[in-house]
C-alpha cells in the first residue's frame, strides 16, 4: 500500500448531488504520484463532476477528498500553480494570439515551461500567430492542452482531452501525454475512447451511474471482470463464425484442430484473443443498451 | 550530491519562489484586455460611437442654445461614465462566463482580484478617453470652455468609475446568459440615462422623475461633472453628490465580490 505521501489524489466515498438526483454515489480511488489514471464511462456516468469536484471547481455533498495533500475545496494559490486543468468544454478570447495566450498563461506561474516547448509538444507549429477565432476545433482543443501545461503541473486533469482529434492528431496527443508520465507527471484523464485508456492508463476506473464498477490495469480488467480470459474465434464448414471463450486455449485450440482435421475442414480465420478493455466494457456497461433496446421495443 | 541537490531543490525551489505579485499581474491583465480590445474593431467602434452620435447629435441641434449645452455635454459625460463601465463590463461578464473564460482563468494560479483589476483597467481606460474627447468637444464646438475645475472633474469622473464598474459586475451576476444581456442591461441603462438628467436640465424634471434621480449615482455624477465641466461649483458644494456616489459604490462592490459565478450554472 502506497504511502500517504505518495497520493496525488486520494478519493474516499465521494458523493454528489443536484438537487434530488444523485451524480456521484460513493466513489474511492486514489492516484499515486506519476501515475495516469483513467476514468472510463458512458455519457452521464458521473466523471466530469467527479473531476471537477477534485479540481476545486464543484462542492462535494459527501465524502473526503485530497489532491495533492490539500482539499481541492480550499484552493490555494500555490495549488493552483502545481494543477494543470484541461475542461470539457472551456472556452478563450476569441482575438488572442496562440502564443500570446500561452506566454499570458505562463507569466501566472512560478515556474512555467518554455512556450515554444510546449508549442512544439502540442503539435501547434506554425499556428503561433493565428487568431484563436480561426483554430479549427482540434487546433483549439491542442491550446487547451498547451494552456494546462505552460505552468509546468505537477498534476494534470484531462477531461475529454482528444475528442475532437483527428487520427494523427489523438496519437499526437497520446505521445504527448507519455512524455508527460516520463516526467514524473500524475494525470487523471476521462475518455469513452477505449483505446485510449487501454494506450495510456496504467489504471483505470469503470464509472456508471455514478459508481465504479471495476477498477485496475487496463490488461487485468479481463480476467477479475468474470469475462473468460481467452477468445477463440473460427469459421465452422458452414462458414458460420463460432467464438469460444476458455481459461485454457492449449487444449481447446488441440480439440479444435484435431476435430477440424480429421474431418478434412479447415478453421478459417482463426484467432486467440484475450479481451479487450472494449469487452470488458461492454459487458459492464450492457445493462444501458438492452435498457435501451427494451424502452424501442416498447415504444413500437 | 547532484542526486541530493535534485531531489531537495524541487520542493523548497517551489514553496521557495515567490509568485508575480497581484500589482504586476493586474498590468498583465490590463495590457492584454488593451491590445483585445483594439483588436476587435466592432466593439471599440460601438464603445466610443455612441456618446459621440448623441454629442454631434445634439451639439446640431441645439446649436447656438448655451444653456441646453450647457447641460448636455456634462451629461452625456455621464452617461459615457456610465456606458463604458457599467454596460461594457455588464456585458464582458456574461459575455467570459458563458464562454467560460472565467472559469478557466480560476483554474490558475492568477489571483481573482488582479484579473478584476485588469478588467475593469480596460473600461476605466475608455471612459477616460470618452472624456477627453467630450471635454475637447465642448471647447472646441459647444462653447462650454475648458473644465473650470479640473481636479473637481477627476474626481468625479473616478468616483462614478469606480461606482459603475462595481454596479456592472454585480448586475452581471443578475443575467441569466449572454442572449439576454441587452435586454437586462437596456432596462437598467436607458430608464437612468433618461431620469438622471443627460438629455435635459433635471431641475426641470417633475417632482417624483426629480426623487428617483436624487436615489440614483448618475445624476450626482451628472451634477458633479457639470459643476466642475461647466459651472464651477466647488468640490464642496457637491459633497453630498459625493456621498450618494460612494454609498452606491460600497453596495457595487460588495455585490461584486459575493455574488462572483465564474461558472454558468444558469441558462
Ligand atoms: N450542474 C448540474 N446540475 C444538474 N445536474 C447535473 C449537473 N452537472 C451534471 N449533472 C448530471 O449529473 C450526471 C453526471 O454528469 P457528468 O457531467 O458528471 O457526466 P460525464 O460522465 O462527464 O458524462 P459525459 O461523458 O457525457 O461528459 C448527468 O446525469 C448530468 O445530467
Ligand atoms: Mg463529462
Amino acid at each position: 500500500m502506497a504511502s500517504v505521501s505518495e497520493l496525488a489524489i486520494e478519493v474516499h466515498a465521494l458523493r454528489k448531488s443536484y438537487g434530488d438526483f444523485e451524480a456521484v454515489r460513493g466513489i474511492d480511488f486514489h492516484v499515486a504520484r506519476g501515475e495516469v489514471f483513467g476514468l472510463l464511462g458512458p455519457n452521464g456516468a458521473g466523471k466530469t463532476t467527479t473531476v471537477e469536484i477534485l479540481e476545486g471547481y464543484r462542492e462535494r455533498s459527501d465524502g473526503a477528498v485530497s489532491v495533492l495533500g490539500e482539499d481541492p475545496g480550499e484552493r490555494s494559490r500555490r495549488w493552483r500553480a502545481r494543477v494543470g486543468i484541461v475542461l470539457q468544454t472551456t472556452g478563450l478570447y476569441r482575438h488572442i494570439r496562440v502564443r500570446e495566450a500561452l506566454a499570458h498563461f505562463a507569466a501566472m506561474y512560478p515556474h512555467p515551461r518554455a512556450v515554444d516547448e510546449v508549442v512544439a509538444l502540442t503539435g501547434l507549429g506554425g499556428k503561433e500567430d493565428a487568431l484563436v477565432r480561426t483554430l479549427s476545433g482540434g487546433q483549439l482543443r491542442r491550446l487547451d492542452l498547451a494552456l494546462a501545461l505552460v505552468g509546468d503541473p505537477e498534476l494534470i486533469f484531462l477531461d475529454e482531452p482528444t475528442t475532437g482529434f483527428d487520427p494523427a492528431a489523438r496519437r499526437n496527443a497520446w505521445e504527448t501525454i507519455r512524455s508527460l508520465r516520463d516526467l514524473g507527471k500524475t494525470v487523471l484523464l476521462t475518455t469513452h475512447y477505449l483505446d485510449e485508456a487501454q494506450a495510456l492508463a496504467d489504471r483505470v476506473a469503470i464509472i456508471k451511474d455514478g459508481r465504479i464498477l471495476i477498477e485496475g490495469a487496463p490488461r487485468d480488467l479481463g480476467a477479475s471482470a468474470g469475462t473468460a480470459p481467452y477468445l477463440v474465434a473460427y469459421r465452422n464448414g458452414d462458414g458460420h463464425l463460432v467464438r469460444r471463450e476458455t481459461d485454457d486455449p492449449t487444449t481447446l485450440l488441440h480439440e479444435l484442430t484435431g476435430d477440424a482435421l480429421a474431418r478434412g475442414e479447415r478453421l478459417d480465420g482463426l484467432t486467440v484473443t484475450r479481451p479487450t478493455l472494449e469487452d470488458v466494457y461492454l459487458e459492464l456497461t450492457a445493462g444501458d443498451r438492452e435498457a435501451e433496446d427494451d424502452a424501442r421495443v416498447g415504444d413500437a | 550530491m547532484a542526486e541530493v541537490a535534485g531531489s531537495v531543490r524541487h520542493p523548497a525551489s517551489r514553496e521557495g519562489t515567490p509568485m508575480s505579485g497581484v500589482v504586476a499581474l493586474a498590468w498583465r491583465q490590463y495590457r492584454l484586455e488593451r491590445r483585445l480590445f483594439w483588436r476587435n474593431p466592432s466593439a471599440a467602434f460601438f464603445n466610443f460611437l455612441l456618446p459621440l452620435l448623441f454629442l454631434a447629435f445634439f451639439g446640431a441641434i441645439l446649436h447656438g442654445n448655451q444653456h441646453d449645452l450647457d447641460v448636455i455635454v456634462p451629461g452625456i459625460a455621464g452617461m459615457s461614465v456610465m456606458s463604458t463601465t457599467f454596460t461594457a463590463l455588464a456585458f464582458n461578464m456574461v459575455f467570459l462566463r458563458e464562454q467560460g473564460v472565467l472559469k478557466r482563468i480560476r483554474g490558475t494560479p492568477m489571483p481573482g482580484i488582479s484579473y478584476l483589476l485588469g478588467v475593469a483597467g480596460n473600461a476605466v481606460t475608455n471612459t477616460a478617453l470618452q472624456i477627453v474627447i467630450i471635454t475637447v468637444a465642448g471647447r472646441l464646438f459647444f462653447g462650454t470652455g475648458w473644465p473650470r475645475d479640473w481636479f473637481e472633474l477627476v474626481v468625479f469622473v473616478a468616483a462614478g468609475v469606480v461606482c459603475f464598474a462595481s454596479l456592472g459586475v454585480a448586475f452581471s451576476h443578475a443575467i441569466p446568459n449572454f442572449d439576454s444581456a441587452p435586454a437586462y442591461v437596456n432596462a437598467v441603462f436607458l430608464p437612468v440615462i433618461f431620469i438622471s438628467g443627460v438629455f435635459y436640465d433635471a431641475a426641470r424634471a417633475p417632482g417624483f422623475i426629480k426623487g428617483i434621480a436624487q436615489a440614483l449615482p448618475l445624476k450626482h455624477v451628472i451634477d458633479g461633472l457639470s459643476g466642475a465641466m461647466v459651472k464651477g461649483t466647488s468640490l464642496a458644494a457637491n459633497i453630498s453628490a459625493l456621498g450618494v456616489i460612494a454609498a452606491w459604490a460600497a453596495l457595487g462592490v460588495a455585490l461584486a465580490v459575493r455574488g462572483f459565478s465564474w461558472d454558468q450554472r444558469r441558462g
